[in-house]
């Protein structure tokens, strides 16, 4: 059981973070809320509990590895960044403006993005890199790949699905945000993913479905990654887009579009995010 | 020499926009009902890239693939491999982005009757970034044997090219822009064909080629040069391959300098095949204006063309510079 002291923690910097996602993309006038909203609570509870890494040296060899293939959830992952300490927090309202270290999708000339994203299919690819590097190299970091359930539809996903079970890459964990929605509506009806399980199963992942917003289920789920060996794991976290913005919520509609930054104080008041 | 198009002065030309995907979505419903061989595949963009008013009109020709691209070009291969005029698009990042083995093996060396129509070409995409923008594309496309590359000026050339694409059977690549451009033609008889190319305003010092957004851009240039004493026929060359090579060269002996202006890598893209024309046939002195070999960053598209030196006032500095050494 995990102490309630660090899950109330945990669930004090995901408020934070919906805040800060919310601010800076109304401040940027575009970008991507939902998918961003959606995954809050896997991403903190990887760089403020799970992961090993250091904010101040970016570059350490032995570090945990995170690869944000979902790329249009940058305002996340920025947020979270500046959070833990990579870049300040003022940075966060250069997002998408020219001359920004905050490009529109995450880029080397921010601190701790460990990959260009932006074009969907390919992390779990780069993931495998890493970890086949890791392997060579006798080292004990891990890898983590975050990818979008609508993403999973490019072939690619299912190439890299092969590899990582070939090469036992224990050290590899995906995490799938399965919103279930993704540009132009639904993912069953756009082009249907399910059985998902059964899929991942059927290619030889470790599969373990979860809530994306329990923090204990969560990081249950990274320890019994870590805990598997010779094959990697697959997280399958039942999430919702929009998460904790009541009109973004389930809207296919708020993938991709910014909030007005006059409504912005409004909307944080009423989710309680100030 | 008579232009093609009665054009307005650039005060004017502001006043109207259009939306090329506006144009695309509204030409393709319509061409849906007059041929009923016509079959739309997308990917995962179908309302921003507007066919989906194909989709609500015809469900039973339209096909989402989801995002797989590569799966979506293969797709389209195949409907047309059984006798369906096939468009597909999405964003020109990923198609022909992601799946240019696909496009060269699927669709272009089987000679296959797909219309690839992508939109969000050059930087045009802006916030996005580097990864979703597309300045390679005219390269890539245009180096694939059978394979015809258009890149539309405004929203009424997009609807047109939709027709004369339909009309021309085999493979072909277009490039659209993301934002609202003013439109440079009304309805009027001028001729869009494959291979062709229209003069938006006749000249006899110098002559810029230029293609998609940026050939408003040559428009502007033209007027400040106009004021200078500089006269210059501005073509509208929106079929970049097969390119109209007896416009180009009529171009270079009638001016003798000649500038090139597109929103994609100055190497592989109109500028190089107006080169390849130009140095074959009748050299004469040439500057090219586009994306210099680098990616993109975010940024609003007019910070971005003016960071990478495609304004009008680019162009203009590219005339005078041509101008001048012509003198010499
Ligand atoms: C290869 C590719 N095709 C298309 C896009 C455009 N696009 C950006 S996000 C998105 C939908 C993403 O859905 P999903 O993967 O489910 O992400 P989430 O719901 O977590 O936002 C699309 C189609 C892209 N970024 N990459
Ligand atoms: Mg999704």
């Amino acid at each position: 059981m995990m102490q309630s002291q660090e899950i109330l923690r945990l669930k004090e910097i995901a408020r934070r973070t919906r805040r800060l996602i919310i601010e800076s993309v109304a401040e940027a006038g575009s970008g991507h809320p939902g998918g961003s909203l959606s995954a809050v609570e896997l991403v903190v509870a990887l760089y403020f509990h799970k992961m090993r890494h250091d904010p101040k040296n970016p570059r350490w060899e032995d570090r945990d590895r995170f690869i944000l293939s979902k790329g249009h959830a940058a305002p996340l992952l920025y947020s979270v960044l500046a959070q833990a300490g990579y870049f300040p927090l003022e940075e966060l309202k250069t997002l998408r403006k020219m001359g920004s270290m905050l490009q529109g999708h995450p880029d080397f000339r921010t601190p701790g993005v460990e990959y260009c994203a932006g074009s969907e299919g390919i992390g779990l690819s780069v993931g495998i890199g890493l970890a086949l590097a890791a392997k060579l190299d006798g080292k004990d970091y891990r890898t983590y790949v975050l990818l979008g359930d609508g993403e999973l539809q490019e072939g690619q996903v299912w190439e890299a699905a092969m590899a990582a079970v070939k090469y036992r890459l224990d050290n590899l964990t995906a995490i799938v945000d399965r919103n279930g929605i993704q540009q132009d509506g639904l993912t069953e009806s756009i082009m249907p993913l399910e059985p998902l399980e059964a899929k991942w199963k059927a290619f030889n992942w470790h599969v373990i479905q979860i809530d994306g917003y329990d923090f204990e289920q969560i990081i249950d789920a990274y320890n019994e990654a870590e805990q598997t060996i010779n094959r990697p794991t697959v997280i399958i976290a039942h999430t919702t887009k929009g998460k904790g913005i009541s009109f973004m919520e389930w809207s296919p509609q708020w993938h991709g579009q910014a909030p007005k930054k006059e409504q912005v104080s409004k909307i944080l008041e009423e989710m309680g995010l100030l | 020499m008579e232009s093609d198009v009665q054009m307005s002065g650039t005060r004017e030309r502001k006043r109207v926009m259009g939306d090329m995907r506006t144009g695309y979505g509204e030409a393709l419903a319509e061409l849906g009902s007059i041929n009923k061989d016509v079959v739309v595949v997308g990917a995962d963009t179908t309302q921003s890239l507007k066919t989906s008013l194909f989709g609500h009109k015809f469900p039973e020709r339209f096909f989402n693939i989801g995002i797989a691209e590569s799966n979506a070009v293969s797709i389209a291969a195949g409907l047309a491999l059984a006798g369906k005029i096939a468009f597909v698009s999405t964003y020109a990042a990923f198609i022909p982005g992601k799946c240019v083995d696909q496009i060269r093996n699927a669709i272009a060396y089987p000679n296959l009757n797909v219309k690839i129509v992508a939109s969000h070409a050059g930087l045009s995409v802006g916030p996005d970034g580097a990864s979703h923008q597309q300045v390679e594309d005219i390269a890539t496309m245009r180096a694939i044997p059978n394979m015809r590359v258009l890149a539309p000026a405004d929203e009424y050339s997009t609807r047109r090219l939709v027709f004369t694409m339909a009309e021309s059977s085999g493979p072909c690549y277009m490039r659209l822009a993301r934002p609202k451009s003013p439109l440079l033609y009304t309805n009027g008889d001028v001729r869009f064909a494959i291979g062709s190319s229209n003069i938006l305003r006749d000249g006899n010092d110098v002559a810029i080629i230029a293609c998609g957004l940026m050939v408003s851009e040559a428009l502007d240039a033209a007027d400040t040069l106009a004021e200078e004493g500089i006269s210059c026929r501005v073509i509208d060359m929106y079929s970049i391959k097969p390119i109209d090579s007896d416009a180009i060269l009529k171009a270079a002996r009638d001016t003798g300098a000649v500038v090139t202006a597109e929103e994609h890598n100055i190497f592989g893209g109109l500028g190089s095949a107006v080169a390849e024309v130009v140095c074959e046939h009748n050299p004469c002195m040439m500057k090219r204006i586009g994306v210099k070999d680098t990616f993109g960053e975010s940024g609003e598209h007019d910070e971005l063309l003016a960071k990478y030196g495609l304004k009008a006032r680019d162009i203009v500095g590219a005339v005078r510079e041509v101008v001048r050494a012509k003198k010499r």
